[in-house]
């Protein structure tokens, strides 16, 4: 990175977090902090629904999975689009219609008090770990590739994201969305228009796309049943809904962006936009990995895309030889592939058939010589990184990339990572204030600064605790992980709240929260005693929660319905 | 407790206006059918490229 690298990165970052405090430095009204600006447009709305679900990892990841496995994973999102139309028909009309602060606040007033604070509980502690992931996971991929200390760069970020947040709520993480998506589109557009240029010029777009689909990285949809594929479209569709749902409605970090403005139809468009953009979107940063594939079998790739943990464990004669071994397999792989695409414009068949097995034959050796060079890391040290494919867009952003579009990169990344954690914080700084705070403090209702004051406090705090789990979360291993494990305990839980409150109108508060508690605890029994996906126990909780209430309401006597009693 | 109000009370008392939808039901309709045409597309996609 040089002088025009920082200067783009430094100046962007500060930039949008100046303007989120500056915009919003006369917030005084409790709905505006909490719900942003009741004059916001339905664009705005969009664009914060788009930034809380897009994290920095999305960036470093998405385009790393297309480059080891192909474009497939894009199936994950087809249930997107159904869940946000339902989000649209049922669930946001209710929030919008009990003007609600938080989605707990309506299990309050269709339930009870008690089944309000369970869902609050919930979220605050799936969430709260997630937010330090939000900040840990990109910092230590750039903090590794660049070699800056890993926790200068998880304090530079939290206290980046505090500033504007708690000063200005959640007026200005929508504020700051908008110009944070903005710099994302224009980076990623930067990155794939180097891309394309960098490929070699007897190839061209056309040449590229078809040697990374005969390179098996193109296939985007599979019909298959087979349970063992893992992704097809019927997981898509049926599991990506049933996640989205979870997500999308009855999640505060998203329901808090899409409650805000003047009126239902903002917010409803808000969604819809995301319904019709999240697929293309996806669609086009995998291709860009699967395009990252075709570049590295023309420019000499690193055998392990992680060189700070390939060098620090690398040091003896046989890792030499694999690299040597690697860099002979590459070369054997372009020269196959040239051989195919001379072959394909023959109107030869056999011979196309012929080139094309042995290119195939080609890479397949590439990409098992890159499993050894993992195998051996690992044999090293049980304990080193063995996946590196998460590391393969920042190399190619640091090694290919201008001057000046490098600082504009790290930017997208960072503007991520702070666009999702800041709707973290705002979610986690109103449910503490609006579902906890008040409930034990239910004459401060009245008392709008003091309200503001404290949802200052709440949000300053989950930032801390946010910051401090990411800074431990370096010494821990698989934490990633566990913490996906821990949303998946509990996400399907909350979503059997929400959708008996929707859907079963019959069941009342104290069955759905003995349901929910002991659905729960099922789910943790389970998790515990049997190794099965942890997916899974999103469908367990969410299914169990819904038949214990219904059998819960068949035992216990029914009571008189009461008119809306729920504290806001 | 309270019983969950419906969501349609009022849902359809504010119309989409957008050109060419009249109701939200057209709305989740076009968005639906925009959902099935990438689906289509992309499967398209893999039979051309993969």
């Amino acid at each position: 990175m040089n002088a025009a690298d920082w200067a783009v990165l430094l100046g962007t970052l500060m930039g949008i977090a100046g303007y989120g405090v500056w915009r919003t430095r006369h917030v005084r009204s409790l709905s505006t902090y909490l719900r942003g600006d009741a004059a916001i447009g339905w664009g705005t709305i969009g664009l914060s629904v788009m930034a809380t679900q897009a994290s920095a990892i999305t960036f470093l990841s998405i385009p790393g999975q297309g480059f080891e496995s192909g474009i497939g994973f894009v199936q994950n999102y087809f249930g997107l689009p159904l869940a946000l139309i339902i989000v649209c028909a049922v669930f946001l009309p209710m929030y919008r219609r009990l003007n609600v602060f938080t989605a707990y606040q309506f299990l309050g007033q269709r339930f009870d008090e008690k089944t309000r604070l369970l869902g609050a509980g919930l979220f605050l502690v799936q969430r709260g770990l997630a937010a330090g992931v939000t900040i840990y996971a990109p910092a230590i991929i750039i903090s590794t590739v660049l070699g800056w200390r890993l926790d200068l760069v998880v304090v530079f970020t939290g206290l980046l994201v505090l500033m504007y947040t708690v000063s200005g709520g959640s007026e200005a993480v929508a504020l700051t969305h908008r110009w944070q998506v903005a710099v994302i589109w224009a980076g990623m557009a930067t990155a794939v228009i180097v891309l394309l240029l960098r490929l070699p010029a007897d190839l061209g777009l056309t040449g590229a796309t078809h040697v990374a689909g005969a390179l098996g990285k193109l296939r985007a949809v599979d019909f298959s049943l087979d349970p063992s594929r893992r992704y097809t479209v019927w997981t898509g569709v049926f599991g990506g809904l049933f996640l989205s749902l979870s997500y999308f409605g009855t999640d505060q970090s998203q329901v808090q962006r899409y409650i805000a403005g003047p009126s239902l139809r903002n917010s409803r468009l808000g969604l819809m936009f995301n319904a019709v953009l999240k697929i293309p979107m996806q669609f086009v940063i995998l291709v860009l990995g699967a395009f990252l594939f075709v570049f590295y079998q023309f420019v000499p790739p690193p055998v392990f895309f992680n060189q700070a943990e390939w060098r620090r464990h690398a040091q003896d004669g046989r890792f030499r030889a694999i690299e040597a071994e690697y860099a002979g397999a590459v070369a054997q792989s372009q020269s196959a592939i040239r051989g195919w695409l001379e072959a394909r414009v023959s109107d030869d068949a056999a011979r196309e058939a012929s080139a094309r097995a042995a290119m195939v034959t080609a890479n397949d050796r590439a990409h098992a010589i890159r499993a050894e060079a993992k195998s051996a890391l690992a044999a090293v040290d049980p304990r080193a990184k063995t996946k590196d494919s998460d590391y393969v867009f920042i190399t190619f952003i640091l090694t290919q990339l201008p001057h000046g579009a490098v600082g504009l990169l790290l930017a997208v990344m960072f503007s991520a990572a702070l666009s999702s954690t800041a709707s973290e914080l705002a979610a986690l700084g109103t449910t503490t204030t609006i579902d906890v705070w008040r409930h034990l403090r239910p004459l401060a209702t009245t008392d709008e600064m003091r309200n503001v004051r404290v949802a200052r406090r709440f949000t300053l705090l989950w930032g801390a605790v946010a910051v401090g789990f990411a800074l431990f979360a370096g010494f821990a291993e698989n934490l990633i992980e566990a913490v996906n494990i821990l949303g998946s305990i509990f996400y399907g839980v909350v979503l059997g709240l929400f959708l008996v409150a929707f859907f079963l109108r019959w069941v009342g508060g104290t069955a759905v929260f003995l349901a929910a508690a002991a659905a729960e605890a099922l789910v943790i029994v389970m998790y515990f005693s049997l190794s099965i996906g942890y997916l899974w126990y999103n469908l367990i909780g969410c299914a169990a929660c819904i038949g214990l209430s219904l059998a819960l309401q068949a035992i216990l006597p029914s009571r008189a319905p009461v008119a809306g009693s729920g504290r806001t | 407790m309270t019983a969950a109000p419906s969501p349609d009370e009022d849902g359809g008392a504010e119309p989409p206006d957008l050109p060419g939808f009249r109701t939200w039901r057209g709305v989740y309709l076009f968005v639906f059918g925009w959902f099935l045409l990438v689906v289509l597309l992309l499967t398209a996609f893999t039979v051309i490229f993969a």
